[in-house]
């Protein structure tokens, strides 16, 4: 027995041990700096109370890079899932090569976001330009990513890209748990594809709808490496009479407040990240989940 | 299951639906696999080919070795040296985590005490923290408690690998814990009579067991693993002497600004080994993608 709990601790200790130093302690440590006047080169650090979120919401730059992040991400919601519907519909119907199909679309999820951000940066700043100016296609011309307004939707757009497979196979899974006679009684009563797809597809659906919003929003919320690498924050704008970045997601704007040494700004703002993220996320499962439960 | 069962129609109209649904499914797959072509293409071409046409197929494929061989032979970025750090590091990480997870994950099912529990709750909870909290207190308290422990933790390997043991542990806790829930009992209770001890338990019966659910840990932390930018950017610096492929991508954009020959060709290298593995692993990475998100 005695030796036995010794195998037990032994078995829990490194994890255990791992989670303590690398997320616990990090994260209340994270909590106080937040608090404080930490600003990376001075080695003592003092307490300051909410000064820092004071400040946070008096500045438009903060203000502005939160309303984008949150617009992106419903942005994102709607555009991931709609695509990824449609091609988990593609991908489970007649087609001969449907399961070749399923496997080329999940292919952009294997490449992260720093790379993806450079390929995409090429094919928008050139191969788009190009092609604009060969076929004398005017909105061609200038590359979408120097635009203010159009910025983000092309983020969606290759966000969508890498995405739209890993979610199509959470549909795909969900499709084929649902017994086929279903379908099939429904068309024998006359309902036409569409019907039978919102009227008995989508409700048996509900439970993979909800864990592909809670994924698609958490993922856009926090978004930072493609950001890093196809917009870098740009192209310049103004925002209630303050220039700011176009594309400047939260995730990005902490970074770019650390790397100018404002690490207890920083600090607040990812407290901030962390509680919206936390509360929108809590809301969107419960919502859903009394969505599932109506039908 | 089988969505376009239209057992009413004439076999006309089914063959047109069908050909029509072909048809579009194709566009869509030429449309996801063109950014690919496009890294291609232009990876077998001089700079000065990419600025005169970006989109005309390379004049000579043998452009494409002596891009790859300019980027292993560039002296401001190591880039081999990145390659096979970035190996060591996502094999070694996989390795701690696969095993510590699962040894954790028993025992956290096999005993239903208070604690257990409670270990159990704080990992879940523990996996809504955004990286962003943690990030840059993380940073500090490695540097604190590495010279405390006289072990550098900072740009070294053991270091980052033992933060993704932190970082990947929760998640792949959840995971093994849902699958060892299913396993019955009795097939250790028979071990136990026999005189096998609770340690050669797990490895000599219950780890052999996990060989379907290991697969999906291993994919869903090795895709993490293999593209993180932030976590090593921040413990190993953009640098250092360890290095990783994602930095060693920002380094060649940094280095050689909008010079797209070389760019692609050092992110087309960085996609290549995950996309061979794909290839040949496929049928396992979807599946295990799967599993792993609708736990």
């Amino acid at each position: 027995m005695k030796q036995s709990r010794l195998i037990n601790v032994l078995f829990v200790v490194p994890c255990v041990f791992a989670f303590i130093m690398i997320i616990i302690i990090p994260f209340f440590f994270g909590l106080y700096y937040s608090m404080t006047d930490w600003n990376g080169v001075n080695n003592d650090v003092n307490f300051i109370g909410f000064k820092n979120f004071k400040t946070l919401l008096s500045s438009p730059e903060f203000l502005f890079s939160f309303l984008i992040t949150v617009a992106y991400t419903l942005i994102n919601i709607v555009l991931v899932n709609i695509v990824s519907f449609g091609l988990s519909l593609m991908v489970t119907s007649k087609l001969r090569r449907r399961n070749f199909y399923r496997a080329g679309f999940f292919v952009p999820y294997l490449i992260g976001g720093i790379v993806l951000g450079y390929i995409w940066q090429f094919l928008l700043n050139n191969i788009l330009v190009d092609l604009g100016n060969m076929l004398s296609i005017e909105v061609l011309k200038t590359s979408f990513l120097s635009l203010p307004h159009t910025v983000i939707w092309t983020m969606a757009v290759v966000n969508t890209w890498q995405y739209a497979g890993y979610i199509m196979l959470i549909y795909v899974a969900s499709i084929q748990s649902i017994p086929a006679s279903l379908m099939e009684a429904a068309n024998v009563d006359g309902a036409n594809y569409i019907t039978r797809v919102f009227r008995i597809l989508i409700p048996m659906m509900a439970n993979a709808f909800t864990i592909s919003i809670f994924l698609t929003l958490t993922t856009s919320f926090k978004q930072f490496d493609m950001n890093l690498t196809l917009t870098n924050g740009g192209p310049a704008t103004r925002f209630l009479d303050v220039p700011v970045k176009a594309s400047q997601l939260l995730a990005m704007n902490i970074f770019s407040t650390a790397t100018a040494n404002r690490m207890a700004e920083a600090q607040a703002k990812a407290v901030v990240l962390f509680i919206a993220l936390l509360v929108v996320s809590l809301i969107q499962v419960s919502v859903n989940k009394k969505k599932e439960v109506e039908m | 299951m089988n969505l376009n069962h239209m057992a009413h129609k004439p076999n006309r109209t089914i063959k047109l639906e069908l050909v029509l649904l072909e048809v579009l499914t194709v566009l869509l797959f030429i449309l996801f696999m063109v950014p690919f072509g496009m890294v291609v293409v232009n990876s077998a071409k001089t700079s000065k080919e990419i600025i005169f046409n970006a989109i005309a197929p390379p004049t000579s494929w043998g452009q494409l070795a002596v891009n790859v061989s300019l980027i292993f032979n560039n002296p401001t970025v190591d880039y081999l040296g990145a390659f096979l750090d970035s190996i060591l590091i996502t094999v070694f990480s996989l390795m701690v985590i696969v095993l510590f997870s699962s040894m954790c994950a028993w025992v956290l099912v096999r005993n239903k005490t208070v604690w257990s529990t409670v270990l159990f709750m704080a990992f879940v909870a523990a996996m809504v923290i955004p990286f962003q909290v943690l990030m840059y207190p993380l940073v500090r308290w490695m540097r604190v408690s590495g010279d405390f422990l006289h072990f550098r933790l900072l740009g070294t390997i053991p270091g980052i690998v033992f933060a993704y043991l932190g970082f990947g542990s929760p998640l792949s806790i959840f995971i093994f814990h849902g699958f060892i829930k299913n396993i019955p009992y009795e097939l250790e209770e028979s071990a136990t009579i026999d005189g096998c001890s609770r340690g050669r338990t797990f490895f000599s019966i219950v780890f052999p067991l996990l060989q379907p659910i290991i697969v999906t840990v291993l994919i869903l932390n090795g895709i993490w693993i293999w593209n993180d930018y932030l976590l090593p950017l921040l413990m190993l610096g953009s640098n250092g002497r360890v290095q990783t492929i994602p930095i060693a991508v920002t380094a060649f954009a940094g280095a050689y600004l909008k010079q797209w020959d070389l760019i692609l060709t050092s992110t087309l290298i960085a996609m290549l080994p995950v996309i061979v593995l794909y290839l040949f692993a496929q049928r396992y990475i979807i599946k295990g993608m799967v599993e792993g998100s609708i736990k």
